[in-house]
């Protein structure tokens, strides 16, 4: 098997996923990973040089909605999966680097 | 401080807008200040897997009416990308944005410097995205989230490196707040957070015949326009310093991050050589592009209307306002409206101008509400307007006379008779009086005709005791002229 996705990237990958993997994660997913993208790139056979890149692969635009309210969540309800929370916030570990609005 | 050295101000900003929908972007969550944390979220806005977001269409008109506003080219294809990061106030991981296909490019921005000339500024985009949760900081050792303005519809605009100034900046947020406001996209209320700026600054500092470039910093999230001024004066002094002490320049990925400090008022570094951005952007498959066709480009177009420098330039041209004084009144639409309405109707310009945002202002913010609404039509304050030009009721009668119109929208001419307001220009009356007034007062008269240096003082006080003896009706222009005459009969042939 070739490797086209090496360890590097996949810890790289990782971190800004935010996932911790473990040493044989790491092996484990470039190996697969490499195949995945050996697979996809059998795509490069194809002349696609006059082929307009695709935005999207439905044949459909202007999927809109009227501006008009509807019912949100009871907060009770939007709150029930969080890990942890405190009074109607979810908590989460304290934030130093407020990067709010990146 | 070191010798005098030549610099340059470079200044970009990057302003988010929130656009005044009654809905969130891409779900039907009310959008409102305030309110129970979380209360206005659904699985769209929190993420939740399986959900679909849909397009709000009036959000998506604003940002396009914006942008023409800004005289941005509207693309007729543009389609919707995933910016990703991990941050608590984003659920989903990922921000909906524009990345290679935003919806406008191209296109500029005037502004009304305070010398009267007008500055243009570079528009490079301006895109549509959605805003992230709120994050409270203050509760503990922990952060709190609330996501009420999670997915709100927020518009991205970047403009060219084009200000060179820390008030041409402030102009720019301003002007750019009275376009916005104008066009009714946005409430642009800089203390709900409608409108966040971002300044990029950097110095080019011109010394023994070389130009040297200091490293660009952003400052973040500044939503007050004396912020904005106060912290791009400081970034500067603050990089002549540092070039002067340390010779540092513009490096690749030595951009950084500053917030401001408004109590110490002072940037404060937050992040330097920021960790590459890897945003991962790719195409969203959830939301289909949108396609503008000319029918639809041209409904939005003709919502544009009047911008307010248009607005302002023309009551300084057509209606020979000063650059002041048409800046004052075409503050906010609904007064430019109403003054161009009384104007219309009859009224001196200037004097209409004076009277709305002198008095009509005051009277406004005493019942808490604008000028516009205080049930006085243009035609009444035109009238009102007239007399006042016409020496029939005083500057003083015409503040009282407005002052009891509102909610009534009565005749102001009815007032000033039912008042005892009118002014007589009657000049027998008033020439009786000023022989009067001249016979009581010997020793004034004395004074001018001798033209001691009481005379001005004198005749002051003379003008005074006609009027009062007319009960404050007789127009003093007609008392002044009078006086004078009589005073000049008196006074010794030379």
């Amino acid at each position: 098997m070739s490797n086209q996705i090496n360890r590097q990237q996949v810890e790289r990958v990782a971190h800004l996923s935010r996932l911790d993997l473990t040493d044989q994660e790491l092996d484990l997913f470039s190996g697969q990973l490499s195949s995945i993208v050996e697979y996809i790139q059998k795509l490069n056979e194809l002349d696609t040089k006059n082929v307009e890149p695709l935005a999207h692969s439905l044949p459909v635009h202007n999927v809109f909605r009227p501006d008009t309210p509807r019912a949100s969540l009871p907060t009770e309800q939007a709150l029930a999966n969080a890990p942890d929370r405190v009074d109607d916030f979810y908590k989460v570990p304290q934030i130093l680097d407020d990067n709010s609005g990146a | 401080m070191a010798a005098k050295v030549d610099y340059k101000v470079i200044v970009g900003l990057e302003i988010h807008v929130h656009l005044a929908a009654k809905t969130k972007m891409f779900c039907g969550c009310e959008l409102a200040y305030g309110g129970t944390p979380n209360s206005r979220t659904c699985p769209v806005c929190i993420g939740m897997p399986g959900s679909l977001p849909v397009m709000n269409k009036h959000a998506y008109e604003c940002a396009v009416l914006t942008a023409m506003a800004l005289n941005c080219s509207i693309a007729r294809f543009t389609k919707w990308d995933r910016k990703s990061y991990y941050y608590p106030d984003l659920p989903k991981n990922y921000q909906i944005s524009q990345y290679d296909l935003p919806l406008s490019e191209n296109g500029f921005i005037e502004i009304p410097l305070e010398d009267g000339s007008i500055k243009r500024v570079g528009i490079i985009r301006a895109h549509l995205e959605e805003d992230a949760g709120k994050n409270n900081h203050e509760l503990g050792s922990f952060s709190a989230i609330d996501l009420n303005r999670a997915g709100a519809p927020l518009l991205e605009i970047v403009t060219a490196p084009d200000m060179n100034h820390p008030a041409e900046v402030r102009q720019m947020a301003q002007e750019l707040q009275r376009i916005v406001r104008y066009l009714g996209v946005s409430e642009g209320d800089m203390q709900k957070g409608h409108m966040r700026f971002e300044p990029n600054v950097n110095l080019h500092i011109y010394k023994d015949g070389q130009t040297y470039k200091t490293p660009i910093c952003e400052i973040k999230n500044l939503n007050s326009f004396r912020a904005i001024e106060r912290s791009v004066a400081y970034e500067i002094q603050r990089q002549l310093e540092e070039f002067l002490e340390t010779g540092k320049t513009m490096q690749m990925g030595n951009k950084r991050t500053y917030g401001w400090d408004d109590v110490n008022q002072m940037t404060v570094l937050q992040r330097e050589k920021e960790e590459a951005h890897d945003y991962r952007y790719f195409p969203e498959p959830d939301l289909v592009p949108v396609e503008m066709d000319d029918v639809w480009f041209e409904q939005i177009r003709s919502r544009l209307g009047e911008l307010p420098l248009q607005k302002q330039k023309r009551f300084v041209t057509d209606y020979g306002l000063s650059d002041y004084d048409a800046a004052v009144v075409t503050g906010d639409k609904a007064t430019a409206d109403y003054f161009d309405a009384v104007v219309k109707a009859g009224a001196e310009p200037k004097r209409a101008c004076n009277l709305i945002t002198q008095i009509g202002q005051k009277l406004a913010n005493q019942s808490n509400t604008s000028v516009d609404q205080l049930d006085i039509s243009p035609q009444n304050l035109a009238k009102l307007a007239q007399m006042a030009d016409k020496g029939l009721i005083s500057a003083t009668a015409a503040a009282s006379i407005y002052a009891k119109m509102p909610g009534t929208d009565t005749n102001p001419e009815d007032i000033a008779k039912a008042e005892n307001l009118i002014q007589t220009s009657d000049t027998g009356a008033i020439e009786a009086l000023v022989n009067e007034v001249l016979a009581e007062n010997a020793e004034a008269v004395q004074d001018i005709i001798t033209n001691s240096k009481k005379a001005q003082k004198a005749q002051g006080f003379l003008t005074g005791q006609v009027i009062k003896k007319s009960k404050g009706k007789a127009n003093p222009k007609v008392v002044t002229e009078l006086l004078a005459k009589r005073l000049s009969e008196l006074a010794p042939k030379e």
